[in-house]
């Protein structure tokens, strides 16, 4: 049971780097970025090949796996700022064409990499941890980072032009931002991120399967709605840039958690797909519903006085 | 300063609904011109401003800011001779970000952005200089958030934003309009200050003829995209509110509607 709980704490962290991916289009570019689901799946099957074909040094592997996601960003970023084709149709156009892609890399649907070191038994063994413990340990060090050089970034002249892009595309483009290169720039990032996290779930359950991304997308909303939703109640409400980060991945833990707990009251994992949406449709439709309530309240309020 | 070489622009060309916004218009600016523009809704003033943006680009001839033919220039690339206020107050900031991170935005316009920090602690002193500068207590606020102000303060900002670096041509599209009374005021004031304290090539679009008569060294109408009417010095200080009716009407050919025109 608690095994089954560290293993969701370290899961969720993994899938945390995606969801920090997924925070860059959808909360600083305001886009819901559907490549997600295959970029998941490019990292995976790039790093499983890379693995078992080539040998590849798994340090290594990871890197190609973003750089592979990015790749993709990219791709969806040109049908997107050069074709001005709509984020949500550009992101399914190179979903779809990454699955046959992905299959072509792997050449088959499913490749198991069980007897290949990885980064995980490569530290386990230099340290004489469990690979658990080593997951969870590596899990939080690639976070850490993540969130140390997202922090930084956006902090940065293109960076801060960035979230002026997703901020007010109109104010950016009078202020002499080029918002194609901002907006190509963030869905290259924040693909590669994803990318970077499906090398990692791959590397830890051991094997890349051509399915692993899908549902992706709703994972990292779900993660970082109810990471929001934490935020909220904890005091000072967390409004800083950093703390909203570290929130998206706690979403993601917690998300992970709900799910093994779903699992343990023995219901079938396939309805985990349906609790998300669910959650996600809730957390979008709560502002929009309290604010037309609060509204009605004030209207009332103003007839009787 | 600013040249525009008969310029057309045609907005849904071959359809029902063409409309020629700009017909042919000429217009020569002179280093520190300060003109205000009026003309009736879809007279073609603020298409006018936009071409010059780079918003969208022209169907026939030439713009040229500051010696620079930027006819083709994309929006971005020639934002680095331009300031810009919007009608809309919303139009002009980054609601999600703060009060000198828009500004520092605004410090870079035209600059190639790096990873350098994208604001320094000398810019953040500047700043709240200038904040100082509006009496309207931002300076103190430098960390809020801009969504927290209101359109009056936006506007102020937006203008202080269009300005920190000094622009070749500053366009103001309206920018008092969706103000009250007193706010839009105070903000003509501000804009006042700042043109003549940098002396800047302005462009100012209005509804209201008591400002386009008060304001600046010179005043152009506008009618159906093109230019109907050009006073500038002594000449547009003499001017009535009556005399630009009556000019209006004798141009336009038509009736027209002078209670919007005064109101506006």
């Amino acid at each position: 049971m608690l095994l089954a709980f560290q293993g969701a704490v370290s899961q969720g962290i993994l899938w945390g780097v995606m969801v920090l991916g997924v925070y860059i289009t959808f909360r600083l570019l305001d886009i819901a970025d559907l490549t997600v689901d295959g970029s998941l799946a490019l990292g995976g099957c790039v790093c499983a090949v890379l693995l078992v074909n080539n040998g590849a040094n798994p340090w290594l592997a990871l890197l190609a796996a973003a750089f592979a996601g990015m790749l993709a960003g990219a791709v969806t970023g040109i049908l997107h700022t050069v074709f001005d084709i709509p984020a949500i149709l550009a992101g399914i156009l190179t979903q779809t064409a990454l699955w046959s892609i992905n299959l072509r890399i792997m050449g088959k649907s499913n490749i198991p990499l069980l007897k290949c070191p990885n980064v995980f038994t490569d530290i386990s063994k230099a340290t004489g941890m469990t690979q658990a413990t080593a997951a969870l340990i590596i899990g939080l060090a690639v976070v850490a980072l993540v969130i140390a050089s997202l922090y930084w970034f956006f902090g940065t002249e293109i960076g801060s032009a960035l979230r002026a892009t997703g901020n007010n595309e109109t104010m950016a483009r009078a202020l002499g931002i080029d918002t194609r290169v901002t907006k190509l720039l963030a869905l290259s990032l924040s693909n590669g991120l994803v990318g970077l996290s499906g090398g990692l779930i791959c590397q830890s359950q051991k094997y890349a399967d051509i399915g692993m991304g899908t549902g992706a997308i709703i994972i990292g909303l779900a993660a970082i709605v109810i990471g929001e939703v934490l935020g909220q109640l904890m005091p000072g409400k967390l409004r800083s840039f950093s703390s909203r980060l570290i929130s998206a991945v706690v979403g993601s833990i917690v998300y992970f958690l709900i799910r093994a707990i779903v699992l343990q009251l023995g219901m079938d994992a396939n309805d985990m797909k349906l609790i998300s949406a669910v959650i996600v449709a809730i957390a979008l439709s709560v502002p929009v519903v309290s604010e037309r309530m609060r509204l009605r309240r004030q209207l009332k309020k103003g007839v009787e006085a | 300063m600013l040249e525009l070489k008969g310029v057309r622009k045609v907005f849904n060309t071959g359809t029902v609904n063409e409309k020629v916004a700009l017909d042919g218009i000429d217009l020569h600016l002179l280093p520190g011109d300060f003109v205000t523009i009026i003309g009736g809704n879809g007279a073609g003033k603020s298409t006018m401003l936009n071409t010059i943006a780079g918003a969208y680009l022209v169907d026939a001839g030439t713009v040229t800011v500051n010696g620079t033919d930027v006819t083709f220039m994309s929006e971005a690339k020639r934002a680095k001779f331009l300031g810009r206020v919007f009608q809309d107050p919303r139009f002009g900031t980054a609601t999600d970000m703060q009060i000198d991170e828009n500004l520092a935005l605004a410090a870079r316009r035209g600059k190639r952005r790096t990873l350098a920090w994208g604001i320094t602690h000398e810019e953040r002193e500047l700043f709240r200089e200038r904040l100082a500068r509006l009496g309207l207590g931002l300076e103190n606020r430098l960390s809020d958030k801009v969504g927290l102000l209101s359109g009056g303060q936006r506007q102020a900002l937006t203008l202080l934003m269009a300005t920190i670096q000094s622009p070749d041509v500053l366009l103001l599209d309206e920018h008092t309009a969706a103000l009250d009374p007193k706010t839009a005021a105070l903000v003509l004031e501000i804009t006042e200050e700042v043109v003549t304290e940098n002396n800047l090539t302005t462009l100012m679009v209005t509804h209201n003829m008591h400002d386009a008569i008060r304001m600046g060294n010179r005043l152009i109408m506008m009618s159906a995209g093109k230019i109907i009417f050009d006073v500038r010095g002594e000449e547009k200080s003499r001017l009535q509110i009556s005399d630009l009716m009556k000019k209006f009407e004798e141009a336009a050919g038509v009736e027209f509607d002078n209670d919007r025109m005064l109101l506006g």
